[in-house]
């Protein structure tokens, strides 16, 4: 079986996949202590803050996880 | 100054001011209070980092300035869309600069992607604040998009250059009049900025040249003096210019008949 299905993406680490895992729990996988300091997307699709519970993690998917910084 | 509104927001200041750059929060912090500002621009990065950012950002938050979220980095409709939305989350702010890059060595605004990033935001219940370029039509079209404000560029981002087009920028502020202008991007000292004012311009957003000041306290006050001194000049009637001398003083002809 390719690695790419049995993994998923979380900004530039790939991460093995765990059946079942949601956005939610993924972002306490990592290590994400505040959720609400951080914004998702999930395949470039925003995934807000209320819908992370429910939203499952597939083989193959990438989240991206987004702070706060300074900008111009 | 004479008060002005963005989105039914009224601002006494006419200084909006990016937050990179800076060599610590305490300088940010110093830098926001000389400029009077009341409009900060932010950003988003895509991070796991569990380490913080030195404090920028609480400083930010502390400032009482209005923010202003970025899609700095986006070179498509599509990713703007979803970074305008997770900026909304995060900022909890409907605000939003909308930015789409369409060239990698200008980091010129690619206007049709711009246009259909805005529209869909605009749906989507943000007030958008679009970097654009000088372009005529490209503001008229982002305005029937529903932008109620415009942001073009001076120059490109970070040139310090000035106002390289003020023919342009000029047409602009003749064709649209009542609506918002803010020169935004490649402002270098604060002479530009005034320039900007005089030509009737209702706002400036800079970063760089406050951030990599020597000084950028010092700067920053430097700025909210020229945008202050630019409006106030365009309020009061720039004298038309001459091609050639006019003598100021009443005299009549030379001061002596004899010789």
């Amino acid at each position: 079986m390719p690695d790419t299905i049995t993994t998923i993406q979380v900004n530039d680490d790939r991460l093995p996949w765990q059946a079942g895992e949601h956005v939610a729990e993924l972002l306490q996988r990592i290590g994400v202590v505040e959720p609400k300091a951080v914004t998702t997307a999930l395949n470039g699709e925003f995934v807000p803050r209320g819908r992370r519970a429910g939203t499952p993690m597939q083989p193959g998917d990438v989240l991206t996880v987004f702070k706060a910084i300074t900008g111009g | 100054m004479t008060s002005w509104t963005l989105y039914g927001t009224s601002l006494a200041s006419r200084f909006l001011l990016g937050t990179a750059g800076y060599p610590s929060p305490q300088v940010l912090c110093d830098a926001i209070a000389a400029s009077g500002t009341q409009v900060v621009t932010v950003g988003l990065k895509r991070t796991l980092a569990a380490a913080g950012d030195n404090g920028f950002i609480d400083i930010i938050r502390r400032s009482g300035a209005r923010l202003l979220p970025n899609t700095a980095g986006c070179r498509s409709a599509r990713e703007a869309v979803a970074l305008a939305h997770m900026a909304r989350e995060l900022y909890d702010t409907r605000w939003i600069k909308l930015e789409v890059v369409g060239d990698e060595h200008t980091l010129q605004p690619d206007p049709w992607e711009l246009l259909v990033a805005a529209a869909q935001l605009t749906r989507d219940g943000f007030d958008v604040f679009p970097y654009c370029t000088d372009d005529l039509v490209t503001c008229r079209r982002l305005l029937d998009a529903g932008c109620q404000v415009l942001m073009p560029w001076g120059a490109p981002i970070g040139s310090g250059q000035g106002l390289l087009n003020p023919w342009a920028l000029r047409t602009l502020r003749e064709q649209l009049p009542g609506v918002p202008l803010i020169v935004d991007a490649g402002i270098g000292a604060p002479s530009h900025a005034a320039q900007a004012m005089e030509l009737g311009y209702d706002g400036v957003l800079l970063n760089s040249a406050v951030a990599q000041a020597r000084d950028p306290v010092a700067m920053a006050r430097a700025f909210r003096l020229a945008i202050d001194a630019g409006q106030l000049g365009h309020a009061a009637g720039v004298m038309a210019k001459q091609d050639m001398a006019v003598a100021s003083t009443p005299v009549t002809g030379r001061p002596f008949l004899i010789g």
